[in-house]
């Protein structure tokens, strides 16, 4: 029976599997949070299917991560019973979904990252990787295209959605940084073809989002001080929040099925 | 733009309806043919198709608001997912409906704005708030089961694109119910809180459900009109009684009480009694009362303000795109 927060062992492959889960799983809360509120039933559509294909994308890795830990446990508690300074997420996908623009502009810096991530982990020494990539690289590459053509009507549409986009884009930059740092224990992953060194993608991420911002009339933003920590578990306040929706019924009432 | 190139009908512009033209109408619904968008039919046919499509799809969109309200906390990635999935089935359904009822020469806008200012209808179940999660159980179970009940006839309606959509929603309707179902039944052999909390669902939504087969038939307004054009197949009392017949046997399967005292097996019937329905309160949430009336319509007044320069930004990018793509042809 599960009684509080749980501790996970912490092995370079499982911290990296649950990195990857906790990205999926927090992104993908993010988006479902339009679910009924969205600018116009086409995008409550969009946003909700794009959330279904990331929680999805978390509970292949989370059940992964449970035949690496082999200690018993599932999907959900890793999920539900990881408290904020054990989720690995990156800060970039837990901030907060803001206007539509800022949703849409997190979702291509993220997708640009994240797709060609998943296209070359197709390549993983480990099969279950190299699996789970392969179905998610489908969708991301569409996750992209639906963020890239959003960029360019909100940058490229009105006085008003050029401003909100321009502003999200200079807000999000600082969150950048981090998908390419590397934590401790990965280069080993790295080196045995297991996982993506992620300086590699640096170049082609940046030119996917320079030819969308270009088309979407707005400036790329300077590359200053750069955010990170949530890797290591430092987040931003707004991680505990979303946490404390998302695990609400496992903690209270704890050891039950649902 | 579509709606346009259909047959218009203008009412009140050529005095009482060519009776030979209503003769023949009639003889094709009672033949059992569908009718179709460019078909010739009475303006009163047309105006309750309207207003009828129009309210359903306003439900579906309405509705997703209450199941909404636990996707953030649904207590297992599995059960988050299927909430999600089933809350974007009704968004679809939403917009489905729309296009069922721009057929009839109305457009999506105009009848989204009719809602936002508060002079079209949805369902009253919506306006009940969703306050545990065996909410999602019961209406699931519930509400879709009693939302089949009414609409299974509706596969057969007269109207072509109307009986099409609700073919494709009720199968997955079906499925929703069974989702319910599967929740209750998770929460029932659960935990003693969880069962509670099954309980405590049940006794908050049974009574609503039973509401959302609308008036009794002797008050009912519409029911004369919409039977001889075959809209409505069954009275709202009949399928209300062929609900309680389903339901009854599934909440005792479940090891559930309905909250009615009054409620009785007939044997002579074969049917379910059941005890007098509050219709005060009925009229009250129609009126705007019941406990979330007006935080959905706030809540979709927002959505719709809020996205209103999204809107206006793709408008203007495609306008944009066309006069570049005028330009580039006329430099060619």
């Amino acid at each position: 029976m599960y009684t509080g927060s749980i501790t996970v062992a912490d092995t370079p492959l499982l911290r990296y599997v649950l990195g990857r889960a906790d990205d999926a799983l927090v992104l993908g809360h993010r988006l479902s949070e339009w679910c009924g509120h969205g600018p116009l039933l086409e995008e409550d559509m969009a946003l909700s299917n794009m959330a279904l294909d990331l929680i999805g994308q978390a509970r292949a890795l989370y059940t992964y991560a449970g035949e690496v830990e082999a200690a018993g446990r599932d999907e959900d508690a890793y999920a539900y019973l990881r408290d904020v300074t054990s989720y690995a997420n990156l800060l970039l996908v837990e901030q907060p979904n803001g206007d539509f623009a800022r949703t849409i502009v997190r979702q291509l810096l993220f997708s640009a990252f994240i797709d060609p991530y998943w296209r070359a982990l197709m390549a993983s020494t480990d099969p279950t990787l190299a699996a789970i990539a392969a179905k998610a690289e489908k969708e991301s590459a569409y996750h992209l295209r639906h963020a890239s053509e959003w960029t360019v009507r909100l940058g490229d549409g009105t006085a008003e959605s050029h401003a909100r986009a321009q502003r999200a884009l200079d807000e999000l930059w600082p969150f950048t940084g981090e998908l390419f740092t590397m934590p401790a224990g990965e280069r080993a992953l790295i080196d045995a073809g297991i996982a993506i060194d992620p300086e590699t993608l640096r170049a082609p991420w940046r030119a996917t989002v320079t030819r969308v911002v270009e088309r979407a009339t707005l400036t790329l933003p300077a590359d200053g001080w750069m955010q990170r920590g949530g890797r290591e578990g430092r987040h931003s306040e707004h991680l505990g929040h979303l946490l404390s929706d998302l695990q609400y019924l496992q903690r209270a009432f704890p050891g039950a099925t649902w | 733009m579509y709606a346009q190139s259909l047959n218009q009908q203008v009412e009140g512009t050529t005095g009482p309806e060519d009776a030979e033209a209503a003769a023949r109408f009639q003889a094709r619904i009672d033949a059992e043919e569908r009718i179709e968008p460019n078909d010739w039919m009475p303006a009163a046919y047309r105006r309750t198709l309207v207003r009828q499509i129009s309210q359903h799809a306003h439900s579906e969109i309405v509705g997703m608001l209450p199941e909404g309200n636990w996707i953030t906390r649904a207590p297992s990635l599995r059960r988050k997912a299927a909430l999600i999935a089933k809350v974007q089935d009704e968004c679809g359904h939403g917009m489905y409906l729309y296009a069922a009822a721009e057929t009839l020469g109305v457009t999506r806008e105009q009848l989204v704005d009719e809602l936002l200012a508060g002079k079209a209808k949805y369902s009253s179940i919506f306006n009940y708030p969703t306050l545990t999660w065996a909410d999602i159980g019961a209406i699931g179970w519930l509400v879709d089961g009693a939302a089949i009940m009414n609409q299974i006839p509706l596969c057969r309606c007269s109207y072509g694109p109307y009986s099409r959509a609700m073919i494709r929603v009720c199968k997955e309707e079906s499925f929703h119910q069974r989702q319910g179902y599967e929740i209750m039944l998770t929460l029932a052999r659960g935990t003693a809180a969880q069962k509670a909390m099954a309980q405590d669902a049940l006794n908050r939504w049974w009574w609503p459900c039973l509401m959302m087969f609308g008036p009794p038939d002797a008050q009912s307004q519409h029911s004369d009109t919409s039977t001889r054009w075959k809209i409505k197949r069954f009275s709202n009392d009949a399928l209300r009684q062929k609900f309680v017949d389903a339901t009854v046997p599934q909440a005792h399967f479940l090891g559930l009480t309905l909250p009615d005292p009054a409620l009785r097996f007939n044997e002579a019937t074969s049917h379910w009694e059941f005890g007098e329905i509050d219709w005060s309160e009925f009229k009250q949430v129609l009126a705007g009362n019941g406990p979330c009336n007006r935080d959905r319509m706030a809540a979709r007044r927002a959505a719709h303000a809020n996205g209103e320069w999204v809107r206006d930004a793709a408008l203007a990018y495609a306008a944009k795109e066309r006069a570049r793509a005028a330009a580039a042809a006329g430099a060619a």
